[in-house]
């Protein structure tokens, strides 16, 4: 087992650096450089200035040499500093967002699961059935439903007509001066909305995968089996089938993995979250090289990484599956 | 605690209006929060690094210049006291205010300008302003409050120039590599507000200088609160939580007009400085023709472009400058919707629709070319639209073409690949336009891209940065103005509107040319109507 971590771990240096040669040249290819915001259509900069500024980010020399400047630093683990005016440290920029971001993602994703794989075993268990078509059309719904839209809706509901939750942001004003518990309600109700919002697009997903799991599983042989055995029913369901229905959960959670850091950037502008979703999106439209590679690197390790954790949990939750070298 | 104070607030109102209109003429009192909405967040609070609008509005209340321009659009002293510009125009002497300090504490001198100045021309230092600065030979103080500024050419720009972004804090910044410092997040200048915080991706904000020159602001705290989305934040607004912000056409004009929004808010609107064109490749020989170029002036109604695209929030743009300020020449040829008058320039210049198709032609080609604007400006591509269904009523044919911005800018305007764009320019506070229409600056990347060129239009703008008079310089640029109403090679469309909503409870707002928030340290809440207490 440890032999095949070990060997998961060393083929994905490779991988890695593949995806950050793919992505460096791809984001070059892109007309616009980094420079632009300061220089374009700006009738004060003079070619002369223009030269300068380049040189100053290390946008004058060849493109290769560029990509190994930078890998060099990354393998020291420096994402080095952004281009834009702050010119602040990627990492910096980075940390400041991923805790809100992980914390809105992995609450939508609890919320999706516990949601989810109730409604999808229901509707497995009574295809065909009532619960089944009304859920069928709520989770197809929620999925059809543009997120901004639903945002708006919500917010004009629970933010001004009724007044209950905040609309916006992350905290009021003058949060810093609440009390322990002040702060975590003031959180919480920023939280509410958002959480629903992403998690009900999501929901459609998991829950018909769910579903189509557990008509499959119920069909098995061994299920009939237990029936035969008088076991009853909540036991056949609950103990044999659920089971395993879940497993192949454990891969769509190991993919999900990437998606905890990467955030959306409708949702983020819509509820004035800064999340990693905007701070990308803006390091995309003002060419930050630094920072796109800096959020694709981490991006493309968690991707592998929670792959291989998926395997992992695979191993151990499927006594079928035997990993080995 | 908000929603319960707007209750006892409710409750006074009802039970002693008598009283409160009494106190209305008790004049301004201290305290209160303004919270300034803002789709974009600051990137670095020093004003010669900063290059987006954020930035400028948080650094613009922390930091002053040596002069200003006022609510007229005059240049006055700002740190400065007054100045002397030499006969010769070659020499330009600042006398500094004395009472003048840092926000903590540290006097400001002629020291610290001539510390800014040499940051800002260091090659080291990533600046989109350095050009001005370039133009300074020499530069030095004879005493603590007096500054000497010395030019190879007379440059009336360059006085403008010494606004804020050459003052920095020498004290503090002295050594230091200002890129790398932690300055640029936590500032500080001579300006009526100080900064406090800034949390990251949510607000930034700044509170009372008590010792600012011009007296202490009446507002506690100035909140900066950035909200990426337009519509959010038109509902934060609408939940009392913003007190200013933008509002778009359509916001303005039909969705805060009821009774809610006459009670809670003000709204103010000012020509902004920037204007929306029609610019012609004139290296298409088509286009070279002036008579073609004023046909389609003719054959485009800009007030209905102004009504169907900004709501009529706008003025009509007869040239490069905003109506109401000094440069600005409202005598120029006009080009009223006259298609009868179009068709007839086109004849004249030999277009004329000869196969009976609807489509002028000319030596057998059919007029057609296509206006090419940037993905995502819905104004400019709804502008398009219309002109579009003008053009097409007088025989020519267009098509659109819209282009992301970096594609649109580094394909298509740098390497000069358009028959015909709509694009903007954002205008400076100075008149000086040299490098959009002087036949010098039409080479790549730079911004005469229309390839427009005029002897005297030449000579003028030459002879315009060369004086520091006032009336003559509005001389040359008046008749700059009359040519190129004449040649058309842009077609003027329009100037719109600045349109901003401002929360009732303010007091001391006074309009001007310049907009409203010039005077933002004497704005007040009077004190039963302040929102924000703070608690101790």
């Amino acid at each position: 087992m440890a032999l095949y971590v070990i060997k998961r771990l060393i083929t994905m240096i490779p991988v890695l650096i593949g995806i950050t040669l793919i992505s460096f040249f791809i984001i070059h290819l892109a007309p616009g450089k980094p420079t632009d915001i300061l220089t374009e259509l700006n009738p004060k900069i003079t070619p002369e200035a223009r030269e300068r500024l380049e040189k100053l980010y290390g946008l004058d020399k060849p493109l290769h040499i560029q990509y190994l400047m930078w890998l060099k630093k990354v393998v020291r683990l420096d994402f080095g500093n952004s281009f834009s005016t702050d010119r602040r440290p990627v990492i910096e920029k980075i940390k400041e967002r991923l805790p809100v971001t992980i914390l809105i993602n992995l609450l939508s994703i609890l919320l999706i699961l516990v949601t989810a794989i109730p409604i999808g075993v229901y509707s497995a268990v009574r295809q065909y059935s009532f619960f089944d078509k009304v859920m069928t059309v709520f989770v197809f719904v929620g999925f059809a439903t543009p997120t901004f839209w639903l945002a708006l809706l919500l917010m004009i509901l629970f933010g001004i007509y009724l007044g209950w939750l905040p609309i916006s942001g992350l905290t009021s004003l003058g949060y810093e001066k609440l009390t322990l518990w002040g702060k975590f309600t003031d959180l919480a109700q920023h939280l509410l909305l958002p959480v629903f919002v992403s998690a009900f697009g999501g929901l459609a997903g998991l829950s018909r995968y769910m579903r189509s799991n557990m008509l499959e599983v119920i069909r098995q042989d061994y299920i009939t089996t237990a029936r035969a055995k008088g076991l009853p029913e909540r036991r056949v369901i609950y103990r044999h089938a659920l089971r395993n229905a879940l497993l192949p959960v454990i891969t769509i959670l190991g993919l999900s993995v990437p998606g905890l850091i990467g955030g959306s950037v409708i949702f983020e502008t819509i509820f004035a979250i800064p999340g990693m979703g905007q701070l990308f999106y803006q390091g995309v439209l003002m060419r930050d090289y630094p920072l796109i590679m800096g959020i694709l690197v981490i991006g493309a390790f968690l991707t592998l990484l929670g792959n291989l954790l998926a395997d992992l949990a695979y191993a151990l939750a499927d006594p079928r599956i035997r990993l080995g070298g | 605690m908000k929603r319960f104070s707007l209750l006892l607030l409710a409750a006074f109102f009802l039970l002693y209006p008598s009283i409160n209109r009494g106190q209305e003429e008790s004049g301004p009192s201290y305290g209160d929060t303004i919270v300034v909405g803002s789709i974009g967040e600051p990137s670095i609070l020093i004003p010669m690094l900063a290059s987006d609008s954020a930035s400028h509005d948080v650094a613009g209340l922390i930091f002053n210049g040596l002069v200003k321009y006022d609510k007229d659009l005059t240049l006055t002293g700002d740190l400065a006291e007054s100045w002397e510009v030499s006969p010769d125009g070659l020499t330009i002497t600042f006398h500094l205010r004395k009472d003048v300090k840092w926000q903590d504490g540290v006097p400001f001198t002629a020291e610290d300008v001539i510390f800014g100045y040499k940051t800002i021309i260091d090659p080291r230092t990533p600046t989109a302003y350095k050009e001005d600065y370039l133009q300074v030979k020499e530069i030095h103080a004879p005493d603590p409050y007096t500054l000497v500024v010395k030019y190879e050419k007379p440059f009336a720009p360059a006085l403008a120039s010494w606004g804020n972004l050459p003052v920095l804090p020498k004290h503090l910044l002295e050594g230091k590599d200002i890129t790398q410092t932690d300055f640029g997040r936590h500032p500080i200048g001579t300006g009526p507000f100080k900064f406090v915080e800034w949390i990251p991706g949510d607000m930034v904000v700044l509170e009372a200088n008590p010792g600012y020159f011009e007296g202490r602001p009446y507002l506690d705290r100035y909140i900066y609160k950035v909200i990426p989305d337009q519509a959010t934040m038109f509902l934060e607004a609408k939940a009392l939580n913003i007190d200013l912000m933008g509002l778009t056409p359509i916001q303005y004009t039909r969705q805060t007009n009821d009774a809610f929004f006459k009670k809670y808010f003000k709204k103010y609107r000012f020509p902004a400085f920037a204007y929306t064109y029609l610019g012609f490749n004139l290296r298409d020989p088509r286009f070279k023709d002036r008579r073609v170029r004023q046909a389609i002036a003719y054959a485009i109604d800009k007030k209905e472009i102004l009504q169907g695209v900004l709501f009529g929030l706008g003025s009509i743009a007869t040239g490069p400058y905003v109506p109401n300020t000094w440069p600005y020449n409202p005598n120029v040829k006009r080009y009223p919707y006259n298609p009868e008058k179009a068709r007839q320039l086109l004849k004249e210049a030999g277009w004329e629709d000869t196969d009976g198709d609807g489509i002028l032609d000319k030596d057998g080609r059919p007029f057609e070319f296509t206006i090419l604007t940037n993905q995502g400006n819905s104004l400019r591509i709804k502008t398009a639209t219309i002109i579009q269904w003008r053009l097409a009523k007088i025989g020519i044919r267009v098509k659109i073409r819209t282009v992301e911005w970096a594609t649109f800018i580094n394909e298509f305007v740098d390497k000069r690949r358009f028959e015909a764009i709509i694009l903007g320019w954002s205008i400076g506070l100075d008149p000086d336009q040299y490098d959009i229409w002087h036949s010098s600056k039409t080479g790549e990347k730079e911004f005469n891209f229309i390839g427009y060129s005029n002897p005297e239009v030449d000579e003028l703008l030459e002879k315009g940065r060369r004086t520091f008079d006032i009336e003559e310089r509005k001389k040359y640029y008046y008749r700059i103005q009359e040519i190129l109403a004449e040649d058309q090679p842009y077609v003027f469309l329009y100037v719109p509107d600045a349109l901003v909503m401002v929360s009732s409870r303010f007091r001391g707002i006074e309009p001007a040319p310049i907009g409203i928030t010039y005077n933002i340290h004497k704005w007040y809440v009077p004190k039963r109507l302040q929102r924000y207490v703070p608690i101790p």
